[in-house]
């Protein structure tokens, strides 16, 4: 049902755990289903210096968790918005299409904590 | 690697012996049993044999068994064939809410198709239904009340004979599917005191693509399938005689064994639930605690999501079940954990384990060493997690 890298990011996903110092939070629920995802960014330079997630979810959430950190670490915030539920699955070789909706609470999730951190700095 | 199975409600192995009696029915023995000459005569002779293993089992006479492809089949010939056999008594059904589709379907086929109305009855936190209740909602136009034997996502078992003598009072026909329960615990249709029941062959170590439901001798029922007289003419088709020989061998085996198949079962699923109890907080047994189906253990573990645990546990050779939403088609949670009240986000760490003859002691502990630490990995993702939060 899931391609090697799926499982490779669900069995070991990269980044959990959260950042007590962080610059941003961005939190969503799925309505869908009832699923959550956190992400947590520190940004130095306009650019994601450090990122963590939390995931409740399927194993497509917690792959899609785990790449989207790894995607959006070290680029420019510009850049890490450009990440999309298309790009992080293609990233993953591909999701089934039940699961898409999983892949855009990642992408969801890392924009609002971009733009959580764009609000506490604007201001 | 280890491989431990507990999906036994999802699917068994056919038994050797089972096998053995049914293989000879595919090449040397291949007569249909409707012909008038020798070797069709013989099969005939076999299967009706094989119906009065099957009835045996269960208590009741040969006559008063249809072989089906299915448990979903026989489900669908009592409530569409007694619904439909008898129109003219009126244009209601009872089910419970957490029924098998192929009962729910079919009722709401009568509500959507026709002008029938459907009363689902509810049942309590454990997912009992409430006898009272349902004496109140039975009515004069009411044709059928169909309620299962033992749920096979919670274990719990309904007190059927007091249900069925409710319906037998007020001359509504009782159908009860008890798929789960025949082959696990025994079955007597005379002690349960209904009009139909409904059961399949995986549960008795016979293979999928064969059921049977009994019908008390005088119950109408309009066939599902048209074609020959085949099955005393409720179900026409050439009859799939493998199954039906696979069956009533399974069936044959299991009214001998099956006292000592339970308390097997039952020892080592109180050995898993104390043991998963005992290793992990934050957990619900879900269904009733005592009366149950002897080899089924289910649970919701905070903070986690059902698919993501099952497919942690496939990677450490471990195989059950969930009711998880993520892990349905359609994202929805199982009804039969939203019928029995289990919070949203509680149902999605859903996971079941169905045991069978075939499982050890050490295969249990197996799971209480490798479950713990999935479930604690799974918590150290979570958000919802208290030490996360
Ligand atoms: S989080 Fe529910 S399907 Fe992926």
């Amino acid at each position: 049902m899931y391609s090697e890298k799926v499982m490779d990011h669900f069995m070991n996903p990269r980044n959990v755990g959260t950042l007590e110092d962080a610059d941003g939070i961005g939190e969503v629920g799925n309505p869908v289903c009832g699923d959550m995802m956190t992400f947590y960014i520190k940004v130095r330079d306009d650019k994601i210096d450090d990122i963590k997630f939390n995931t409740f979810g399927c194993a497509a959430a917690i792959a899609v968790s785990s790449m989207v950190s790894e995607m959006a670490k070290g680029k420019t915030l510009k850049d890490a918005r450009a990440i999309t539920k298309d790009s992080v699955a293609a990233a993953l070789e591909g999701l089934p299409k039940q699961k898409m909706h999983c892949s855009n609470l990642g992408a969801e999730a890392l924009t609002k904590a971009i733009e959580n951190y764009e609000k506490k700095n604007s201001a | 690697m280890q491989i431990v199975y507990m999906d036994h409600a999802a699917s068994t192995p056919v038994r050797r012996e089972v096998l053995e009696e049914m293989l000879p029915f595919f090449q040397e023995r291949f007569g249909n049993p409707s012909a008038i000459y020798d070797i069709g005569i013989d099969i005939k002779g076999v299967i009706e044999d094989q119906r009065e293993k099957v009835a045996n089992l269960i208590g009741a006479e040969a006559k008063e068994i249809v072989f089906t492809s299915s448990g979903a089949e026989a489900n669908n010939l009592a409530v569409k064939g007694a619904v439909l056999a008898n129109r003219k008594k009126g244009n209601h059904i009872i089910v419970s809410t957490i029924e098998h589709h192929s009962v729910l379907n079919a009722a709401r086929f009568f509500e959507r198709m026709m002008d029938y109305e459907v009363t689902f009855l509810p049942v309590n936190n454990y997912g009992l239904v409430d006898p009272q209740r349902l004496a109140e909602l039975v009515r004069e136009e009411t044709v059928l009340v169909s309620i299962m034997h033992g749920n096979n996502e919670i274990g719990t078992i309904e007190p059927i004979s007091g249900l069925a003598a409710i319906c037998r009072d007020k001359g509504v026909l009782f159908h009860t599917d008890a798929v789960a329960t025949v082959g696990n615990i025994p079955v007597n249709v005379k002690d349960l005191n209904v009009d139909m029941l409904s059961l399949t062959g995986p549960p008795l170590g016979a293979p999928k693509g064969i059921g049977a439901l009994y019908f008390r001798s005088n119950t109408r029922l309009m066939p599902l399938i048209h074609g020959g007289i085949q099955e005393m003419g409720r179900r026409g088709g050439t009859e799939n005689v493998p199954g039906i020989v696979g069956l009533g061998k399974a069936a044959e085996l299991t009214l001998n064994e099956l006292p000592e198949k339970t308390k097997h079962v039952k020892n080592l699923k109180d050995r898993l639930v104390s043991g998963i109890m005992d290793r992990i907080e934050e957990i619900t047994y879900t269904g009733h605690p005592e009366n149950r189906l002897p080899g089924h253990a289910s649970f919701c573990i905070a903070a986690i999501e059902g698919e993501a645990l099952l497919l942690m546990l496939n990677q450490a050779g471990i195989y059950a079940n969930t009711g998880s939403a993520c892990a349905s088609k359609a994202l929805k949670i199982s009804p039969v954990l939203v019928a029995i009240g289990v919070p949203a986000e509680i149902a999605q760490g859903s996971i079941v384990f169905t045991l069978d003859r075939d499982n050890t002691a050490p295969e249990v502990d197996y799971i209480l060493e490798k479950l713990p630490a999935v479930v604690e990995r799974l918590r150290s993702f979570s958000p919802l997690w208290k030490k996360n939060i």
